[in-house]
């Protein structure tokens, strides 16, 4: 096999764990890994989180993050061994014959110097090019992945273009020292839909352009399956199963790839709105103060008892402000809004005990939504004591049953949030808003950081758990699978208004206006040659314009 | 206008405002001590007739915020009165003091900026390490023994013991420059020992801080080496907080050279100010506390204005 570019054998990658209050210890988070490329061809990495995939893209540049250790196995890359070599030569090999592009490319470019110097740095410090020479490669990148003024581009520094255009800038950065190999990890995670679409093009079209070989990690089957030649599936840092892509889509052998392939499979039937609506909001304007522009404009959307509305839309559009104003954290400019028959007042200041009570958030980040200092009983009981007086057994046994209800069962009253998993968290957080008995929950983004097979098990618990307590969700999302398996009606949100809003059957099937059409088109689908067909689509569209 | 160039000017005014804020401090602080000067100058003895004339002579006798609008002005023109002890214009002996204080000042920065931030670089290179460890440990010992105590083991071991430099700081305007450096060779080296573990630690932990950014493993993985990651990526983002220490320690080097000044019998302001002090020479204390405040104020001005300079968010707005 002379093609063969990276040939890893037998890996075992180690960290030591410092757990809070216990002695330190060693655990071992990727076992007996092998894996070959071939020169040109592009592998995907593909797992929930922990699964070792980022561990094990860094371990093609020999490079562990943190406390982590690479403790054996061979490394192979263009004919040596990399764990063989001596610092000073690993270093002639990264950022020359394999580089990388990070996740977050807002985070991993420097924000005090200028793109074109971050760029070229590696081009230059290997004495791959002249300066002269490696700016013009970059400007050819530049050009090739579609950046806008691709001459003058790499004069900016990273706050001022956008995300999207940095994480190309990222990958440019990747390409521009030629190297043999390209380590993506999770290149368009951070992105909205309409955005990660391009990036991805235009990424997909550069590995094509250069042939060069690629690792492209992520958690999302439906994103690999548009770039990679073949995937290996990674579970608890062991190979699950590995294979062509068309075979791991369409034919999976193993019972975790299945469950991986089939994620978002949930079937929910929307409900006919009934009787009074829980929730309306009319017609709301609002601004954040010492601005000059409406962040939402003339909202009006209302939501039925034990009914889910979904707020879909990307970031910017004004989602999470709207659950702000209806929160009463942002008072609006104009308009009102009518929970349970009475109206609300405007500023959080001016509602009673019962409106609190009643309206509760879920958020995001479920590990900065709890005081790490408080054990999951105390988190959950605060709500228990706070609007109903409970304290002592009666608390301990209503925490309990809500611990239930949320699946954790006994064992977890005691335990603190940064010993449970995301899934978990996102749970008790779930657990503690249920806990206020509430008509209407706001979720906001609550399965976004969560890897697909967990936020799967979150959704079904919600859906369980509004059959079971008539309550209402708000549901903000900006993924349109999460909104086909939980939604009764829909609003979709674009720069500050509502676009479309209806039952889910009406605002999911054509005609569509043009906005939610490329908001549903641009949603990743577990098919092959669908980036293609996307992209087809659209440059018939704007010829035929 | 560019954001930035409004944004210091915003700050050079409230420097300017400090400033004179500061002034009216010290002109009110002097005021309300009790006797004036015409009694201390006349002494105890003195008729009532002579106090008066004394006064209306010195224009004592008119209100204090026209005494002190009169003050500012002759401030503003470079006259900072005449010395009530040896009736000497204040600004000409301030003039020597403050050149032979600026001095000292500017030799202990000249060896100890340089140096704090190579440790504080080396210590990030080596963290956890002995480099870290040795440098740490030392520069903290150094600073926790009081100055004067430091200042008289220095003079000790080196000045008495080895004999390499003299142990009074005696300088003069037909010193050469060579003369000069060797006559204050040992109180620079007290000062430098004295601030260096602030900015030494606050360098360190300012790009310890800034080491933790993904941006710096994408500079490793460019295979850049690790002095090289910390000089191109970690310092450009850590000038701000770095850069905020160094000038708190040079305004102490200026200002909080009293001690060494006495110690090392070196004819700075610091001893200019204590001996005036003494005799309860007013005017010159005025002129001194003037000084200072305008030392610092500046200084902590210029960290402001780096730091605003420093952010590429501000001079390249989107």
């Amino acid at each position: 096999m002379s093609d063969t570019l990276l040939d890893i054998r037998d890996l075992r990658i180690e960290a030591t764990v410092y757990p809070p209050g216990a002695a330190p210890f060693d655990t071992t988070i990727v076992d007996d890994v092998s894996l070959s490329l071939e020169k040109g061809r592009v592998m995907g990495l593909i797992g929930e989180s922990g699964a070792g995939k980022s561990t094990i893209g860094l371990a093609a540049m020999a490079y562990g993050r943190g406390g982590i250790r690479i403790t054996g196995g061979e490394i192979w890359l263009g004919g040596r061994d990399l764990r063989k070599l001596g610092p000073r030569r690993l270093r002639g090999v990264r950022g020359r014959e394999v580089t990388y592009v990070a996740q977050s490319a807002a985070a991993a470019f420097n924000p005090a110097r200028r793109i074109m110097d971050q760029v070229i740095e590696a081009t230059l410090h290997h004495g791959l090019a002249s300066r002269r020479e490696a700016e013009a490669r970059a400007v050819d990148l530049f050009a090739k992945l579609d950046l806008p003024e691709p001459e003058t581009f790499g004069r900016r520094y990273p706050h001022q273009v956008s995300g999207g255009q940095l994480q190309r800038a990222m990958t440019a950065l990747a390409l521009c020292p030629r190297p043999e190999l390209v380590v993506f990890d999770e290149p368009t995670t951070a992105l909205d839909v309409t955005t990660q679409i391009d990036v991805l093009a235009a990424i997909k079209d550069a590995i094509r352009d250069t042939g060069v070989a690629a690792l492209y990690i992520t958690h999302d089957l439906a994103v690999i399956a548009q770039v990679s030649d073949e995937i290996v599936v990674l579970k608890d840092g062991r190979v699950v199963e590995r294979g062509e892509t068309h075979q791991i889509i369409e034919a999976p052998r193993e019972d975790y790839t299945r469950a991986l392939v089939s994620v978002r499979s949930i079937e929910h039937k929307e409900k006919p709105p009934a009787g009074e609506p829980v929730l309306r909001v009319d017609d709301i304007t609002a601004r954040y103060p010492g601005t000059r522009f409406d962040v939402l404009k003339g909202i009006d959307v209302e939501l039925h008892a034990g009914q889910t509305l979904a707020v879909v839309g990307e970031s910017g559009s004004g989602k999470s402000t709207l659950a702000r104003v209806i929160t009463g954290l942002l008072p609006p400019r104009a308009g009102g809004i009518d929970f349970a028959g009475r109206t609300l007042a405007p500023a959080l200041r001016g509602r009673d005990k019962q409106d609190l009570r009643e309206l509760q958030m879920i958020y995001q980040m479920a590990d900065v939504a709890m005081n790490p200092r408080h054990t999951v009983g105390t988190i959950i009981g605060r709500p228990l004591q706070f609007y109903f007086g409970l304290r002592g057994r009666r608390k301990a046994e209503r925490v309990q049953e809500l611990l239930d209800a949320i699946e954790l069962g006994e064992g977890f009253v005691d335990r603190y949030p940064a010993e449970l998993s995301g899934g978990q968290k996102q749970r008790v957080c779930i657990a503690r808003a249920l806990a206020a008995e509430p008509r209407l929950i706001i979720c906001d983004e609550v399965t976004s950081a969560l890897d697909p097979l967990v936020a799967d098990g979150i959704l079904r618990l919600l859906l369980n758990l509004q059959k079971r307590e008539n309550v209402a969700y708000l549901f903000i999302t900006h993924d349109i699978a999460t909104v086909r398996a939980i939604a009764d009606s829909i609003a979709v949100m674009y720069q500050g208004e509502v676009v479309r809003y209806g039952p889910k059957s009406e605002v999911l099937s054509p005609p569509f206006d043009a906005y939610t059409d490329l908001l549903l088109a641009s949603v990743p689908e577990m098919k092959l040659g669908w980036l293609e067909d996307v992209l087809a689509r659209r440059r018939m569209e704007s010829a035929g314009h | 206008m560019h954001p930035v160039v409004k944004l210091l000017a915003q700050r050079i005014a409230l420097g300017v405002l400090l400033l004179l804020a500061a002034s009216v401090l010290i002109f009110v602080g002097t005021e309300i001590l009790p006797g004036d000067v015409a009694q201390s100058v006349l002494g105890q003895a003195a008729t009532e007739q002579a106090l008066a004339n004394m006064r209306a002579e010195m224009g004592l006798d008119e209100p204090a915020h026209l005494r002190y609008f009169d003050w500012l002005g002759g401030v503003l023109q470079g006259d900072l009165g005449v010395a009530l002890s040896n009736g000497r214009d204040i600004a000409d002996a301030i003039a020597v003091r403050l050149s032979n204080t600026l001095f000292l000042a500017g030799v202990a920065a000249a060896i100890a900026v340089p140096l704090s931030i190579l440790l504080g670089l080396l210590a990030v290179r080596f963290r956890g390490r002995w480099p870290d460890n040795l440098i740490s440990g030392t520069t903290l010992a150094a600073i926790s023994v009081p100055e004067f105590l430091l200042g008289y083991i220095v003079m000790y071991f080196v000045g008495v013991q080895l004999g390499w430099f003299p142990t009074v700081a005696m300088i003069n305007d037909r010193m050469s420059l060579l003369a000069k450096l060797n006559a204050v060779a040992l109180p620079a080296m007290v000062l430098t020992m004295v601030v260096l573990a602030h900015m030494m630690r606050m360098t360190r932990a300012a790009i310890l801080n800034v080491m933790q950014s993904p941006y710096i493993e994408t500079a490793e993985l460019k295979g850049l080496a690790g002095l090289m990651v910390i000089y191109r990526h970690a310092m450009p983002n850590a000038i701000a907080p770095i850069v905020n220490v160094v000038m708190i320690n040079l305004a102490y080097l200026v200002v909080g050279v009293v001690v060494i000044e006495v110690v090392f019998v070196y004819p700075g302001m610091g001893q200019y100010l204590v001996d005036h002090v003494s005799k309860r020479d007013v005017p010159v204390v005025q002129a001194c506390g003037l000084i200072f405040a305008t030392v610092y104020i500046g200084l902590n001005m210029v960290a402001d204005i780096v730091s605003i300079l420093a952010n590429p968010r501000l001079r390249h707005p989107k």
